[in-house]
């Protein structure tokens, strides 16, 4: 199977989410997906933009969207879930008879509409499919307890999202089962991680960010597997932040979650950056390594 | 012919945007109008009396009114011509209100309209011949559709007036929501004490037909005489032989069936009585998990049946019944609160709904009447209610009230610290609904008396931590945000139209809103008419309602059959379809198109077939005027010659 679609990475995956532009990358050419990034790309105006004026916000992601479908694309994937929200963003400003005449004066391109705006986990699941991903398993993730934690863009707001349940959702708890990892009911999946509060009130985001980890501990969770470069940094890069505030200690590997899927489907920790994660998930690098050599073994048998 | 028109200023509401002795004046000048004026409330007594007066005076022949819709005054203005020596078909109204004065302000373009409108029905009236109304009689029984408290009270009602009664119910006994609730609100009285003798009054009385376990398969006819055909469902049990003993009941292997009424906290077996207190007190066969009809073996209940009651052979049986008036009383469902995620019902088994409480309450329920949670069986000691659930929830689609549930809340709460005198109640909610008489205080008695915390603010989220449930949400009084550890959380969840109710509001030609509910005739005036003649409602289906109130719409439902069986006989509206025998060319198209089945076929003289109307039967449709080809049958009223004078008058 080849195939190729419009990528728009967005700023954090240039930055401080860049293991997670090279975890997705390694893992769709695995399943013979192209990634083809869209010519000439222009930030999608994150928060700021639609907190100011969401047609801007709309008309942002809008030049995107009408260059990608200008080259003929009809999808385009995303890992950033803030990313996604502003492209789906700017389909339903397309779709509302209220708001389309401006959004399109404002776009001053040639936009149809035609085409998706899809996240990696939708993509994985829509496209690609758990049962192809289980097909592709080289080393399971045997008696390792990993809870999804999906922040709150990725299924939501529900009327742009079209896609899983926004409230529980379960795509993720799906892909990580594909992969032989255990997954209990994680009660705060959806729950908010203080988003980009790290920065201005560090006391709201120790406060939520703390509930969530310790919900993890208490699950006995080896792992958190995220999906949102925003939800990664306060629950990994603030880890030790918010262990100071609560004055406990976590030690949770908090791995995108195409790391995760990325190390199952037998791909060296280093190229899905891995090593780049605050709280180093040593029990990974131990499991790629003895995997790799049973793996050997096998093969010599 | 000489005709006078009215046009009716209703105060200001046509006046202000109308100029309605343009109007008048207008219509001074069109052929045949011998006088015209204008009048402030035509409709009101003094204006009914000058339209007779001018009948006399001016030698009328005709009437049009230019008022309101048709749908309120025509039969007032009808009567009122036919008062001063008219017929009452040499009639006719404009309505410049709805379709005129209310939907624009536009004074020049509205008149301009107004002025079409009453042109219009001039035209159509030059036309107009006198109908005479013929009489049929009526068929004095009653069929009441849904065995709920409803229903029951409507089927007493009418029974006790001497009438027969018909009484249709889908599950295997009567007794409906109600005969599941514990006690009912503000009194504490025991639901099915109160509710269990009625329920054995209608198996007591002579003259009312139970027939449980049934479906409604169609309905046809009229008012006065419908023909209702009723499908048996097959309930594998002789039901004159059944005694109610229950040994089958006792015996039988299969016993992992989720009892239905008890919201399935429990197991029933696949041979069942649905609850003690059932009427008809009979046993049936669930076929999806009775081992006979799974795997071909066991016949156990056949075996140990004393009246040899068992038909493992039995099939649906459809009967018909004759009727003249049709109760429906089909009640509602509760909304599936998995539709709030963030709830956890269904995933969490101690996150429960109010009526699942209501049976974990009741002495005849899964746990005999102890409280305890379905999970590990504990007694609860922190118990959460939360209000609204499917209810005044736009995203939910459900923007309506339910009504009931911040009062079962209350008695649910009180209850709870009735039978755990340590628990601790809170309850969640947007605002206090308790509009009935007794009703606040009822809540108040919770709050005061009892010592329920009420907390002003929507959950947001229900999540496990160890045995317990943590229920996030706000107070939106203090302004905070709040975590309430709990037990056991019972979700509120709301009224929505029964399942099925669409399907049979098409059968009865009935309409029914957006949400399911059936709709009645006018929402203040008549409330228990449907607008379909001959047919009413009572109860829930209606409208979310609680016990008193479907109780006393199941009685003004059966004093609305009741006075229209006061009469012998009834007049048919002469607005039906009528076949010039000369023209019809014996086609058959009529008969083809005729949804009422009104139209057969005649036999003249020599063998000559030709189309006729049963005139009792139409319903005035005018399909059969459109499709016949050339146009010998005619909708008396409504003919082509009075279509065609209208469209030409418009298009002048």
């Amino acid at each position: 199977m080849f195939r190729e679609i419009a990528y728009y990475p967005g700023c954090s995956i240039e930055g401080t989410a860049k293991e997670f532009d090279e975890s997705v990358r390694e893992i769709c050419k695995v399943f013979g997906i192209s990634l083809r990034e869209i010519p000439d790309w222009n930030c999608c105006g994150s928060t700021p933009a639609h907190i100011y004026e969401p047609l801007l916000s709309a008309a942002l992601s809008g030049r995107n969207l009408a260059i990608a479908e200008s080259v003929g694309f009809d999808k385009v994937m995303t890992p950033c879930p803030g990313c996604l929200k502003a492209l789906k963003g700017s389909l339903e400003a397309f779709r509302d008879p209220t708001k389309k005449e401006d959004f399109l004066r404002i776009l001053n391109m040639p936009f149809e509409g035609r085409i998706k705006a899809v996240s990696i986990v939708q993509f994985l699941i829509e496209d690609i499919g758990v049962d192809e991903i289980e097909r592709n398993v080289v080393f399971p993730l045997e008696g390792i307890t990993v809870v999804p934690y999906y922040g709150c863009l990725l299924t939501r707001p529900p009327k742009f999202a079209e896609f899983d349940d926004p409230e529980q959702p379960t795509s993720m708890d799906r892909l990580l089962g594909a992969v032989g990892a255990k997954v209990p009911h994680f009660p705060f999946k959806t729950e908010c991680c203080g988003a980009t509060y790290g920065v201005l009130r560090k006391d709201i985001v120790g406060k939520l960010t703390g509930r969530i980890l310790k919900m993890a501990q208490d699950l006995k969770a080896d792992a958190i597997a995220v999906a949102c470069p925003l939800c990664q940094q306060n629950l990994d890069l603030r880890q030790g932040q918010v262990e100071r505030y609560r004055k406990e200690s976590f030690e949770i590997p908090v791995i995108y979650i195409t790391q995760i899927i990325g190390l199952a489907l037998g791909i060296e920790p280093k190229k899905l950056g891995l090593h780049r994660l605050a709280v180093k998930p040593n029990f990974l690098f131990e499991m790629s390594r003895k995997g790799k050599e049973n793996f050997v073994l096998e093969k010599q048998t | 012919m000489r005709i006078g028109v009215f046009v009716c200023q209703c105060g200001t509401n046509i006046a202000s945007t109308v100029d309605t002795e343009r109007v008048a004046e207008a219509a001074r000048r069109l052929p045949d109008v011998v006088y015209s004026t204008t009048y402030v409330y035509t409709c009101s007594e003094p204006g009914q009396q000058e339209i007779q007066r001018a009948i006399e005076a001016y030698n009328l022949q005709g009437v049009v009114v230019a008022a309101c819709s048709p749908r309120m005054h025509e039969p007032t203005f009808r009567r009122a011509v036919e008062k001063a020596g008219l017929n009452r078909y040499m009639f006719e109204m404009a309505n410049i209100r709805e379709h005129v004065s209310w939907i624009s302000n536009d004074r020049e373009a509205n008149t301009k309209k107004a002025i079409e409108l009453v042109r219009m029905a001039v035209a159509k009236l030059r036309f107009n011949q006198p109908l005479f109304p013929s009489r049929v009689a009526i068929n004095k029984r009653v069929m009441i559709i849904g065995g709920g408290v409803a229903g029951i009270q409507a089927a007493l009602d009418c029974a006790d007036a001497g009438l027969q009664v018909v009484l249709v119910e889908r599950k295997a006994s009567i007794g409906g929501k109600m005969a599941q609730l514990d006690k009912t609100f503000p009194t504490i009285d025991c639901s099915s004490c109160i509710l269990g003798p009625k329920m054995v009054d209608v198996a007591q009385k002579e003259n009312i037909t139970l027939y449980a376990y049934s479906e409604i398969e169609s309905v046809s006819g009229y008012v006065g005489n419908f023909t209702v055909k009723i499908r048996k469902k097959a309930t594998y049990v002789d039901w004159t032989a059944c005694t109610g003993c229950g040994v089958c009941m006792e015996k039988c292997p299969s016993r992992k069936v989720l009892d239905e009424f008890n919201e399935e906290l429990s197991f029933t077996r696949a041979i069942s009585i649905p609850f003690p207190q059932a009427i008809p007190k009979k046993a049936t066969i669930n076929p999806k998990y009775c081992l006979h009809f799974t795997k071909g073996k066991c016949g156990i209940c056949s075996k140990v049946c004393p009246a040899k009651a068992i038909r493992y052979d039995m099939t649906d049986e459809v009967v018909t019944e004759e009727v003249g008036a049709i109760i429906v009383a089909t009640g509602y469902d509760l909304f599936d609160p998995s539709a709030y995620g963030e709830y956890g019902a269904g995933q969490y088994r101690d996150v429960i709904t109010g009526i699942q409480y209501e049976r974990i309450l009741s002495a005849s329920g899964p746990f005999g009447g102890h409280i305890k949670r379905p999970s590990d069986g504990k007694e609860p000691k922190d118990v959460v209610f939360i209000a609204c659930v499917g209810s005044r929830d736009a995203s939910v689609g459900r923007p309506y009230c339910s009504g009931v549930c911040c009062m079962y809340i209350a008695k649910q709460a009180i209850l709870t610290k009735d039978h755990i005198p340590d628990s601790r109640c809170y309850v969640f909610y947007m605002d206090i609904r308790a509009p009935g008489k007794n009703y606040d205080e009822f809540v108040r008695r919770a709050q005061e008396e009892y010592g329920v915390q009420y907390i002003r603010g929507r959950v947001g989220k229900i999540y496990p931590k160890g045995d317990r449930l943590v229920v996030q949400g706000m107070d939106t009084l203090l302004g905070v945000q709040i975590e309430v550890e709990a037990d056991l959380v019972v979700l509120a969840t709301g009224i929505e139209a029964s399942k099925g109710a669409r399907e049979l509001a098409e059968k009865l030609h009935i309409s029914y809103d957006q949400y399911g509910f059936f709709m009645e005739n006018h929402p203040k005036l008549r409330p228990v008419e449907t607008n379909t003649a001959g047919i009413y409602l009572a109860g829930a289906c209606q409208g979310p309602k609680d016990i008193p109130a479907s109780v006393a719409q199941g009685s003004a439902a059966a004093s609305k059959v009741l006075a229209l069986f006061a009469r012998d006989t009834i007049e048919t509206s002469p607005q039906v379809a009528s076949v010039n025998e000369r023209a019809c060319i014996a086609c058959g198209k009529c008969i083809e198109v005729c949804p009422y089945g009104a139209i057969r076929w005649k036999e003249l003289k020599g063998g000559i077939k030709k189309a006729e109307v049963l005139a009792t039967v139409c319903q005035g449709c005018g399909l059969c005027n459109a499709t016949c080809p050339p146009k010998a049958i005619q909708l008396q009223h409504a003919t082509d010659n009075q279509i065609l004078a209208e469209i030409e008058e418009l298009c002048a």
